[in-house]
């Protein structure tokens, strides 16, 4: 049990001077992306191979979390403690582990699978809430208190008031990254205010939009970064006990969250009386059964009590009318991990990246037809094409770009004429979709776009909860016309009852997940509505 | 949650002035003003879901609708529950649910005494706006009493709600999601087994269409109790 910031920094020594003893150190990446191209295997191997060269001693084989450039795995990162050289490689194979070692021991780089380190997919990347990923291990938490972790959460404890966090966070202008964007200071500083025996801290893991893997990523790489966010909003909030809602389908971040919550307890640093100061917070692992709905606020908790996942009407807000009826705050996993940053560095710091109404970093997933498919970290605010072209790397297979789908199944597509777009919450809403959790899929030109709006809208269908008649129905619906213009059967009749749907759907809908499922029909109607006219039978 | 002293709102529902407690929706002060809101999912005595999306009301100075059966009052709020907006959206609501499963009047058992029936014709709908799905369920006539016919249904869930808040036994309640979505008793086990239904039939007498029926009345002969269920209660209140 540690009590005080020194003995969190005895710890952190200890585990640096064990981390020094080995002068190099072999990082396998064994966030999902990886694991599923054999990592663990990799990991045995080379740490195999390591032993049988005899230089264990000075080579150290450990699994890190997703390094970002998922489309080059297996990842396999080559770190010189002393001179901090890095050298990465890339599509790692089972086969190519003793090769590995060997280059290791003979000081030679191992070209043929070297990634270029210099180019713009990781120049143009500013990794805060990523800043461990890849470097940490994140099934130790003495690794993570080695590289700074939970001194955030000691220091506030000893020497900030609740409020003093809440100001930190209000200043720093950190807004939710769940999608809606909400200043998340003042989400608190409500909460705080509240008179309640109980209250509760509930972060959203229910990561379900198609072609997001940020939270994953983030709960995978750095569990502890995510803990250490909730105690703190713990303290500023007034709340005692806390919930992380991750989805059944991350059976990985579920695992690491689960051994990280056990070695945070057997610590002191989760329970009672966390460092001395008469502050507890408690932490709890809760899985979802699989319906992207539960990534709704409301039936989130509602889930969590043990209900069927519906959503209810709001108001009342979760944080008048949360968790079991008490005042909630629920963020999501990248909020979390933005806190400790904030605290460390201050929100002048933090307002020094990013743009003036949100302020920051943001994790997107690059998928679709792109080449560095991928997980990076940039400024809010950087133009779409610098995110695209030199992060990622362009389209693929050197076709043409069409268009840019932002926000899931919630947003729109954005066309390529847009590329100076600089994206931040206001001018995604404006052109039309959103930011969402930060999903970025890249279509190309051989793309239809009314089928891009089909898949949406059947994802829509598929995970409408029923209980509001607009979502259940209307989607269904929905999805049968967008049918008839991809066979171009549709009629004027039915582009008409199109938008008229849209328009009930969005305006009438219970919750969130209704009343966005139209915009990427809207948005793809606004930018390629020849696309639907093509899909028009001649009369 | 957070408890307030009840007081007295003054606000206005389509320009006429009304007041009302704190605590109570649109919907309840609506009523006491004498000023019809259309409601399907309502019922007076139990909670509040707002599913149907019928009872949806403007409010000036938002573009959100907000269920008049769920929304709470605001001093000086101006509340509109007529407007063009809302006919347009409540007729295109009521035609989804027309089209979702089979609602043929002719031959239902509660032609004549259905509220979905008599929504169509209180807002004027002569045809359904959208294609019919026509979504196809078996049928529950395993009860020696009730029938249960979720072609009928508009999955509004009184009868969950009754038999969980009123009769306490939660022998009702939902399966799957979106259209498939069904009312179902325990775990999906046919009526008749059911453990915890205490043939009670309140849900039959609460559903607004013919999909909980009594069994051996033929078409147009089911008529309900509607106000059982308020009368029930009151007589509750009263005995304590």
């Amino acid at each position: 049990m540690i009590t005080t910031l020194e003995e969190l920094e005895e710890i952190a020594n200890k585990k640096q001077c064990e981390n020094n003893e080995c002068r190099e150190e072999l990082r396998v990446c064994i966030g999902s992306s990886c694991l599923s191209l054999g990592a663990k295997e990799i990991e045995k191997d080379l740490k195999k191979s390591v032993k049988d060269r005899g230089i264990e001693h000075r080579c150290r084989v450990k699994g890190v979390g997703c390094n970002g450039l998922c489309a080059a795995g297996v990842l396999v990162s080559h770190y010189d403690n002393e001179s901090g050289e890095e050298v990465l490689y890339e599509k790692i194979t089972e086969e190519d582990t003793d090769k590995l070692a060997k280059a290791v021991e003979s000081q030679k780089p191992l070209e043929e699978h070297r990634s270029d380190m210099s180019r713009g997919f990781f120049a143009k990347q500013k990794k805060i809430v990523l800043e461990n990923a890849g470097y940490i291990d994140p099934d130790d938490i003495e690794d993570y208190i080695a590289h700074g972790g939970y001194r955030a959460l000691f220091t506030t404890l000893n020497d900030a008031t609740p409020m003093e966090v809440i100001s930190q966070i209000k200043q720093s202008g950190l807004r939710g990254r769940g999608g809606g964007g909400y200043p998340t200071g003042l989400k608190w500083e409500t909460v705080a205010k509240v008179d309640a025996e109980k209250k509760y801290i509930v972060c959203n893991g229910d990561e379900g939009d198609p072609g997001a893997f940020m939270d994953r990523a983030i709960m995978e790489a750095d569990p502890h970064r995510v803990i250490e966010g909730m105690a703190l909003a713990g303290y500023a909030c007034g709340a005692a006990k806390g919930y992380i809602y991750v989805r059944a389908e991350y059976p990985t971040a579920v695992e690491k969250l689960n051994k990280a919550i056990k070695q945070a307890n057997r610590l002191g640093i989760l329970g009672n009386k966390i460092a001395d100061s008469g502050f507890d917070f408690e932490l709890e692992v809760r899985l979802g059964g699989g319906a992207f709905v539960c990534g709704e606020a409301t039936a989130l908790v509602t889930s969590i009590e043990g209900n069927r996942g519906n959503p209810r009407q709001k108001p009342p807000h979760l944080s008048d009318h949360g968790l079991w009826g008490e005042p909630t705050v629920l963020n999501n996993v990248e909020t979390f991990a933005n806190i400790v940053p904030i605290l460390n560095n201050g929100a002048q710091w933090y307002r020094g990246f990013g743009t003036e109404k949100s302020p920051g970093t943001k994790v997107f997933a690059l998928t679709g037809h792109i080449e560095n498919t991928g997980l990076v970290e940039v400024p809010m605010g950087m133009k779409l094409s610098e995110l695209i072209y030199d992060i990622g790397g362009g389209v693929s297979e050197g076709r043409n770009l069409k268009a840019i789908q932002t926000g899931g199944p919630s947003g729109g597509c954005i066309p390529a004429d847009m590329l100076d777009l600089e994206v931040d919450y206001d001018s995604l809403k404006k052109v039309g979709s959103m930011m969402g959790s930060g999903g970025v899929i890249v279509t190309d030109d051989s793309s239809n776009m009314v089928e891009v709006a089909r898949f949406f809208m059947e994802f829509c269908k598929s995970e409408s909860c029923g209980k509001c008649v607009p979502c259940r129905v209307g989607t269904t619906e929905m999805t049968d016309i967008l049918d008839k213009f991809i066979n171009k059967e549709a009629t004027k009749e039915d582009f008409e009852l199109l938008k008229e749907m849209c328009e009930v759907v969005k305006e009438s809908s219970l919750c969130g997940l209704g009343q966005t499922a139209p915009n990427p029909v809207l948005s793809t109607i606004k930018y390629f509505e020849e696309e639907y006219i093509k899909g028009i039978k001649d009369d | 949650m957070i408890k307030q002293k009840v007081r007295v709102k003054t606000f206005q529902i389509n320009g006429i002035d009304v007041t009302g407690r704190s605590d109570s929706t649109i919907l309840e002060v609506a009523k006491e003003h004498d000023i019809h809101i259309p409601t399907l999912c309502y019922l007076e005595g139990l909670s509040c879901v707002g599913a149907c999306r019928i009872c949806l009301v403007e409010i000036k100075g938002s573009n959100k609708l907000i269920p008049a059966c769920t929304g709470k009052i605001k001093e000086g709020m101006e509340v509109f529950t007529d407007t063009d907006r809302l006919h347009k959206h409540r007729k295109m609501i009521l035609s989804m649910i027309f089209a979702e499963r089979t609602h043929t009047c002719s031959v239902c058992v509660s032609n004549g005494h259905c509220e979905l029936q008599d929504m169509s014709v209180e807002l004027g709908m002569e045809h359904s706006q959208v294609p019919y799905l026509t979504n196809r369920f078996d049928i529950d006539a395993s009860h020696e009493r009730f029938v249960n016919d979720p072609n009928r249904c508009i999955l509004c869930t009184r009868c969950v709600r009754v038999c969980d808040e009123v009769e306490g036994a939660h022998a009702w309640d939902l399966v799957d999601r979106g259209l498939d979505t069904r009312v179902i008793h325990d775990m999906d086990d046919p009526w008749v087994e059911s453990e915890s239904c205490t043939s009670c039939g309140k849900c039959v007498q609460v559903c607004p269409t013919g999909a909980l029926s009594e069994k051996g009345v033929s078409a147009t002969e089911m008529v309900k109790k509607k106000s059982l269920i308020v009368n029930l209660l009151e007589m509750r209140n009263r005995e304590r």
